[in-house]
């Protein structure tokens, strides 16, 4: 059951989208949330959800996983534009009740923050449906990499990173064998109170624990006898490129960027 | 003359500074072994005789306390050696679980060559090459974690390959397998060794296996005990048992055989030469 888990969202395809250099999306991922922060009104806020249904379309991932990717965020959602519907005075009242009322200013707000906050959550989204965790990590290590000069181990970080993704299943798998193995025991992991519930989880840490342990020497000894040295003189087989798609991804998310620019200039 | 790998009088010992005094496990002692260039070793012995700390000590993860250790001529003690021995002498362990770095196949046997700073294009060529080499070039872009045993354990394979040794120390490689899995390996072993002669030292339990070699060394309380052709050491049978050792079932049938006063060569290690041996018995009887 647990081996069913897949580690991200990663969704596998060959749309522009999926073919951009993941430096590149990342980026412009960035540069969307930015260009969110900057939007000052429903009109640039729309130019954002604009961009984000065009670069969904592209990229053929399914509407129904954006709005799953959406669930999480329902209760943040729910406490933002309580808070803003109440809490924002000025403007004409709506609606009033002892002592909390409504305003037009109060229900613009939660709109509006209600409509970042999703924007924000799908653009995100669409960096890590596109994007394998994989290529994510290279990416992240590539752009950090003037900070090895501030003696940041970039290296060191990004190889625990792919480390860390490439065991999580792994374990996952182990912690299944113990928890079954347990069971067979005679532990009920299932039953009882919290309190019994996590003494439960005891015999099945300990064990996984000393197995990691095992683990990590393993791979310590496999990872010497393969050359590895730290990050000093290492090549990757794998070199990202930049390619005209890379050019006109980033023209595209600038115009956008403008358009929203224009639209806080121009609508008061 | 100069040997390929060539083990002089080493002593080898654990130190547990964990523990207060520390404690110190001897493991090998005064062990001798030389192997030459295209051999296939089999290095047989029970559960902590010290077969992985001497595999260990063929490829400088292991330093010995006293005695010499040379990998083709290279000495492991001298660190400007490491790099240069560890490309020579890959090792391929039991757990492929745990020898598997990366999340993808292709990316995972290139995992070395990016450590010895190759050329991209190169490296490409190489990983290709060295997947197709234990045939799971279709595999290429597949999760590690989604691959059979026997599957993984030959990416693994692939990922010393990649750096094109010499020699090749598997640790037991096939322990985790099944019937199938252990064949595959086996398989792909024995044709690295034949077709492009690479110097394999196998350690293992499989007495099958061990009789594939070309030789095997028997190692025991960190001695090595016996030293010779398959033929000649599993031939002792009653040498072996002592050891706590098994024989292939073919050899132990014949010796069977012998005990019970039929004439049948003590030498059988694989199964043709056992049913010949049997059809001859038989033709005689008659
Ligand atoms: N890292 C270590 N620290 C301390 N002692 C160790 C260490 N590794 C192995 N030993 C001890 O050294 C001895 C030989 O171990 P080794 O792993 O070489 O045996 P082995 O012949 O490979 O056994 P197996 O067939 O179980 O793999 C054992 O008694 C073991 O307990
Ligand atoms: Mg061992």
């Amino acid at each position: 059951m647990l081996k069913d888990i897949t580690l991200g969202q990663y969704l596998p395809g060959t749309s522009p989208v999926h073919k951009l250099d993941p430096r590149v999306k990342l980026v412009l991922t960035v540069e969307f949330i930015v260009m969110l922060f900057c939007a000052k009104n429903m009109w640039a806020i729309g130019v954002g959800a604009l961009f984000c249904i065009i670069s969904f379309a592209l990229s053929g991932v399914p509407a129904s996983l954006m709005v799953k990717s959406l669930k999480p965020i329902v209760p943040l959602v729910l406490i933002t534009s309580v808070l803003n519907l109440f809490f924002v005075r000025t403007g004409d009242v709506l609606w009033k009740w002892k002592v909390l009322q409504i305003t037009t200013e109060g229900r613009d707000t939660a709109l509006f923050m209600i409509a970042r906050i999703v924007l924000l959550i799908i653009g995100s989204s669409l960096l890590t449906y596109t994007t394998s965790p994989i290529d994510l990590t290279d990416a992240i290590e590539n752009l950090l990499s003037p900070l090895k000069k501030l003696k940041v181990p970039v290296h060191e970080l990004a190889m625990m990173m792919t480390i860390a993704l490439r065991f999580i299943p792994t374990l996952i798998e182990e912690t299944d064998k113990i928890m079954n193995a347990q069971k067979a025991r005679g532990s009920e992991l299932d039953t009882g109170s919290f309190a019994d519930k996590v003494r439960g989880m005891v015999p099945i840490f300990i064990p996984l624990f000393v197995s990691s342990f095992r683990r990590a020497e393993e791979l310590a000894t496999a990872m010497e006898c393969r050359c590895y040295h730290g990050g000093e003189g290492r090549t990757r087989m794998k070199q990202l490129h930049t390619t005209y798609r890379d050019l006109i991804a980033a023209i595209y998310t600038t115009l956008f960027f403008g358009g929203i620019i224009a639209l806080n200039v121009l609508i008061k | 003359m100069q040997y390929f790998l060539d083990a002089e009088n080493v002593n080898f010992s654990y130190m547990n500074d964990a523990e207060e005094p520390p404690v110190r496990t001897e493991v090998l002692k005064n062990v001798s072994l030389r192997v030459e260039k295209g051999e296939f070793l089999a290095v047989l012995g029970h559960n902590g005789s010290g077969k992985s700390t001497l595999a260990k000590c063929f490829n400088a993860i292991n330093l010995p306390d006293s005695g010499t250790v040379t990998v083709a001529g290279l000495r492991t003690d001298d660190e400007n050696n490491l790099l240069p021995i560890r490309r020579t002498a890959g090792m391929v362990f039991q757990n492929p679980d745990n020898q598997i770095v990366a999340t993808i196949v292709e990316e995972d046997v290139a995992f070395a060559l990016e450590n010895l700073g190759v050329e991209p294009k190169e490296i490409r060529r190489r990983v290709d090459e060295a997947l197709k080499t234990v045939g799971m070039y279709e595999y290429r872009m597949h999760a590690p974690h989604k691959l059979s045993g026997g599957q993984k354990q030959r990416v693994a394979i692939a990922g010393i390959l990649a750096m094109n040794p010499d020699c090749i120390l598997l640790d037991e490689p096939t322990a985790m397998l099944d019937p199938r899995g252990r064949k595959e390996v086996m398989d792909t072993v024995k044709r690295l060794n034949r077709e492009q002669g690479v110097t394999i030292v196998l350690i293992t339990h499989y007495m099958e296996e061990a009789a594939q070699a070309d030789r095997i060394a028997i190692i025991d309380g960190g001695e090595v005990l016996m030293d010779g052709t398959p033929k000649s050491i599993f031939s002792q049978v009653e040498t072996m048992k002592h050891l706590g050792l098994d024989v292939p079932q073919v050899t132990e049938l014949a010796w069977r055989l012998r005990k019970d006063g039929f004439d049948i060569p003590a030498d059988i290690i694989t199964e043709e030469e056992c049913v010949q041996a049997i059809a001859a018995l038989l033709e005689k009887g008659r």
